[in-house]
């Protein structure tokens, strides 16, 4: 009943859906205020129904209903009740299902916040939110029910992934998909825009906040990926440059260009056609994730069950999409006006440089990624693309956009002396180059990478927070209080920073976790101890423990530095009573300066182990540095600016979009940007 | 039989050491390995470079290091092997190639069918390049935008609202 | 309309033909390098007999399919018909036991029956390594001259043996 139940509600999403998507759009054609307004109901209603339809998919996997197959194989009696709650999403099917959810939402969303926006935009955003939303649920019903029936039912369930079962795990699927499906209200803006035949600063402004949002989401989804990945997995790694990797980082790579293409278009009305070029382009990358994750065109550890049927359906559903999308813009872009013009020398120029370096990086990982099929479909042959390829060829592009990025946001629009702001910046510039250069000797022998990504760090850290103090001394003579100074900067500004600084974190983390990493498989008995990475680790005892769902040997390791005891860690070799493999469980030390990492191996004969004991300094930089950006991405979208909601909803027309739109670029023309330099 | 139905994992998770190849693969139980061991810290790095550098051939997306699958334990093995002979970095290379292609290079030779791989994101960068250095000598003078009616703006701020200060 | 305003849409369809063309591809198969090549050089003890030794060169003079199983792989079990039914054709079937005890593969042999001509016990999986095995089973023609003409990796099925194994192995009776 249950199941039945949720099908029928996820029909009748589908209906609604239908609903979304087509009668608002031609509403907003014929201008129709009653089939507008249908675009929001019908949003609302499509979130209840997929709620309904998830409510009873996750019911059936806490009471365990193994008569729906797709519970059968995903969960199992004994897993922990917070693990058959996660376990939902687990599959293909339920994750799927997640997926449509998290459309549901922001669409909803979308109605709720941007009562402010005119009719049209409004009806046209949520109509092509519903257009995408048809895809998606419908693909959940032809090609991938969470709910079909398992006749005759299994006694029991064949346990979800022990892989999976994991507190990392609980989180970071919704995080990821909260980013992927963001972008779809960055798409349907721009299609909107599209269809309106208005591309401006209005759009940029409206889209802006929501863009933001997405990305912060993506980027704390990808962060939890790969933090998840480096203790789950038990040999220290966090990022593999695998496909299903990659189908993420293309989207937040290109979600970034956006973000910083979307700053122009709302404050100098520039960039237009680029701007929603790249909102397009997004999103794309965001169904080619998709579509490789799903269909099984490339290996990769973590696909999904391999269905031709629903490659093709994503496909198909893809280039409609897409093509679509790409012939709307040949079709109307070109009809725009080109915004103010900018000096060699500027804000704009910089981001422009900013977003070519991202766009060749996404299309470097694509390249990457796609070649091995390409060959394949040419009949040339077999060959492998992974680390030491992407690796080599990301680095160089990421150098000059860190570099970049501590000028970037010091420079004024439309015109800015270089050489004023190289001399502003030449004692941040000199001091990170000597620290930058001299850090690395105080983590262990010097290296070229990481001088130079201490250096860049500190470039960035450095450049942003004299950005941010020049801004505050700015206002000085207004007597205002430092807290009300800060807040004068705006929500916006204050995220750009962090989200900067938060790169910054990043890159040193990466650059000193790879230069200094100690990795060692060693043998060891009870008793015996080995020295790693300055610390000494003594295996006390090896016993048996019992878990809810698993039995496990586990050994008890103390770590010293300097003969002090530090800690103790202990890690598992686990027996899940639903697997054949046993599975090794991390055990780990976290620090601000560094990760102790044990991990157990093979046993060996004489009451020993192969143990994995690994030094992993700085690596808490690297998730550290996400959330930065991420909350950066928050802050931003949280400006005042975007709160905007003065009238009621039915005063607005396109006429004041319009409006609106001349009026961002004029206000940037006006001088409305503070100053550090003046 | 559905050989694939322990795939299922999420997007992103890396359900890796877990995932038994699909096709049955080598060995019931690998005998206990040792922890390789090395004359020379050289050949220790080298091994270490290696072993990650090579893929194992029966799994989905895994490196020689990565991979608990018996073949790569027996790889790393030989491989280990080889270094103590005094092989150098190229001659295991060579020795993977000649017995499982091209496939095993998670580095891609540089040949023929792969200049586009190497030199495309090289090409992609000077494209761009271009074209922004066209865009920016271009854009240097034009100022298009037009300014606002005393009427317009009143009608503005009704719709905006007062936000007169806080633009960043 | 611009014409550049379309180069996104031509590059985009090329990237769905690729895509789509992917889709009936299959990742996982790798071609091995060794076909067209001369077979590597091995001596093993024999499975069924450990006094005995069988070389590489014992295949030499005709063509005869190289089989490597093992006892543990689920899906050589299934196969195992399939050789005898090729045996029956009268094809020379050499085996290579691959990573098994003895008494496993001898067990396996008196239970599903023995097809093979001659087996080599490769207990290390040295053996093949050098043949670039990596996954059973797998199944090698080799030529009278001891080069390997073809490469099947997984099971053989009637369907293989109808439009690769025999045709291929009549023209190289044929030469020879």
């Amino acid at each position: 009943m249950i199941a039945e139940l949720g099908l029928f509600a996820l029909i009748l999403a589908l209906l609604l859906a239908i609903a979304q998507g087509t009668l608002p759009l031609i509403g907003a054609a014929r201008k129709d205020a009653a089939l507008m307004a249908v675009g929001r109901s019908a949003a609302y209603g499509q979130l209840v129904f997929i709620g309904i339809a998830y409510a009873m998919l996750t019911y059936a996997f806490v009471t365990d209903d193994f008569s729906i197959a797709y519970v059968a194989n995903n969960s199992n009696s004994l897993l922990p009740v917070q693990y058959k709650i996660t376990a939902v999403w687990g599959g293909h099917e339920g994750s799927l299902l997640l997926w449509v959810l998290i459309l549901g939402l922001w669409s909803a969303a979308v109605a709720t916040f941007s009562r402010s926006l005119p009719r049209e935009v409004l009806a046209r955003v949520l109509g092509v939110m519903g257009l995408v939303a048809i895809g998606f649920i419908g693909f959940t019903l032809f090609t991938s029910s969470p709910f079909e029936r398992l006749i005759p039912a299994a006694m029991e369930g064949r346990d979800l992934n022990p892989m999976l079962q994991d507190p990392g795990l609980i989180i970071h699927p919704p995080m990821l998909y909260m980013g992927y499906v963001g972008f779809s209200v960055a798409f349907a803006f721009a299609i909107a825009a599209l269809i309106g035949g208005r591309l401006d600063a209005a759009w940029a402004r409206w889209s802006r906040p929501w863009t933001a949002v997405a990305w912060a989401f993506l980027t704390v989804g990808i962060g939890l990926g790969s933090w998840w990945a480096y203790y789950v997995l038990g040999w220290g790694g966090w990022w593999f440059w695998d496909p299903v990797e990659n189908a993420s980082f293309m989207p937040w790579l290109m979600g970034t260009a956006l973000l910083h293409s979307l700053a122009v278009t709302e404050k100098r009305g520039g960039f237009k056609n680029w701007t929603v070029m790249l909102a397009i382009l997004t999103f794309s990358l965001v169904l080619l994730a998709a579509f490789l994750v799903r269909s099984g065109v490339l290996t990769s550890v973590h696909a999904f069950a391999v269905d031709p049927d629903r490659g093709l359906y994503l496909l198909a559903f893809m280039a409609v999409v897409v093509a679509g999308s790409l012939t709307l813009f040949a079709w109307r872009a070109g009809k725009v006006g080109l915004g103010g013009g900018f000096g060699l020398v500027s804000r704009e120029s910089a981001l422009l440089t900013n977003n070519v370096l991202l766009v060749v990086s996404a299309a470097a990982v694509l390249l990457g990624t796609l070649y091995p099929l390409l060959l394949d479909a040419f009949g040339l042959g077999k060959i492998s693309v992974g680390p030491p390829y992407f690796e080599a060829v990301f680095l160089p592009l990421m150098l000059p956009l860190l570099l970049l990025l501590g000028f970037g946001p010091r420079l004024r629009w439309k015109q800015d002396s270089p050489t004023e702001q190289l001399w502003r910046l030449r004692w941040i510039f000199g001091a990170s180059l000597v620290f930058g250069m001299i850090w690395p000797l105080f983590v262990g022998s010097w290296s070229f990478l990481a001088g130079i990504g201490a250096f860049l760090g500190l470039w960035i850290i450095g450049s942003s927070l004299k950005d941010l103090v020049d801004r505050l001394r700015l206002r000085r003579e207004s007597r205002q209080t430092l807290g009300i100074r800060v807040r004068r900067l705006g929500r916006s500004y204050v995220g750009m920073q962090f989200a900067h600084i938060g790169v910054a974190v990043v890159v040193i983390g990466i650059t000193f976790v790879l230069g200094y990493d100690d990795e060692r498989d060693v043998r060891m008995a009870v008793g015996e101890t080995v020295e790693v990475g300055g610390y000494g680790f003594r295996l006390d005892s090896l016993d048996q423990v019992q878990g809810p769902n698993f039995d496990a040997e586990q050994a008890t390791v103390s770590v010293f530095l300097d003969g002090q005891l530090m800690t103790t860690l202990t890690p598992q070799m686990r027996n899940y009573f639903s697997q054949e493999q046993p599975m090794a469980h991390t055990s780990l030390h976290r620090g601000f300066f560094r990760d102790l990492y044990v991990n157990m191996g093979e046993e060996l004969p004489g009451n020993a182990w192969v143990m994995r004991v690994y030094y992993k300094p700085f690596m808490n930089w690297v998730w550290a540095g996400a959330i930065l950006m991420a909350v950066g991405g928050f802050l931003a979208a949280s400006d005042r600016r975007y709160r905007v909601r003065v009238r009621r909803e039915d005063e607005a027309t396109d006429e004041d979009a319009k409006l609106a739109a001349k009026d961002a670029v004029k206000a940037n023309d006006s001088g409305a940007e503070p100053n550090p330099a003046g | 039989m559905r050989p694939w139905h322990w795939l299922h994992a999420p997007l992103l998770a890396l359900a890796v050491a877990l995932l038994l190849p699909a096709l049955t693969v080598a060995g019931p139980t690998a005998p206990p390995s040792e922890p390789m061991s090395f004359d020379s810290e050289l050949q220790e790095q080298r091994y270490q470079k290696l072993i990650r550098e090579l893929r194992c051939t029966v799994c989905q997306n895994q490196n020689l290091i990565e991979s608990n699958a018996p073949l790569a334990n027996d790889l790393r093995r030989q491989i280990a092997l080889m270094i103590n002979d005094g092989a150098d970095t190229d001659e295991v290379i060579d020795y993977m190639v000649a017995r499982y292609g091209d496939f095993v290079l998670f580095r891609p030779p540089m040949k023929g069918i792969t200049y586009l791989l190497w030199f495309g994101p090289v090409a992609m960068l000077l494209i761009g390049l271009a074209a922004l250095g066209n865009i920016l000598w271009r854009r240097r003078t034009q100022v298009t935008s037009e300014p606002l009616s005393t009427d317009e703006e009143e009608r503005l701020r009704r719709i905006l609202g007062d936000r007169g200060q806080d633009k960043t | 309309m611009k014409l550049r305003f379309l180069i996104p849409l031509t590059a985009f369809i090329a990237l769905v033909g690729l895509l789509f063309v992917g889709l009936s591809l299959d990742p996982r198969e790798i071609p091995s390098p060794l076909v067209g090549k001369e077979a590597p050089q091995f001596d093993l003890p024999e499975l069924r007999n450990a006094e005995v030794r069988f070389a590489r060169d014992d295949m030499l003079g005709k063509p005869a399919l190289l089989n490597v199983w093992a006892s543990w792989c689920v899906t050589c079990r299934q196969e195992h018909p399939m050789l005898a039914e090729l045996r029956r054709m009268g094809v020379p079937i050499y085996g290579l036991n691959y990573k098994d005890t003895r008494s496993d593969a001898l067990r396996f042999l008196t239970r599903f029956g023995d097809p093979y001509d001659a087996i080599g016990f490769d207990e290390s999986g040295l053996v093949g390594i050098d043949y670039g095995v990596y996954a059973t089973p797998e199944t090698f023609l080799i030529d009278g001259s001891g080069k390997i003409r073809f490469k099947h990796i997984g099971m053989i099925t009637p369907e293989v043996i109808e439009t690769e194994i025999l045709p291929l192995y009549r023209q190289l009776e044929a030469e020879t």
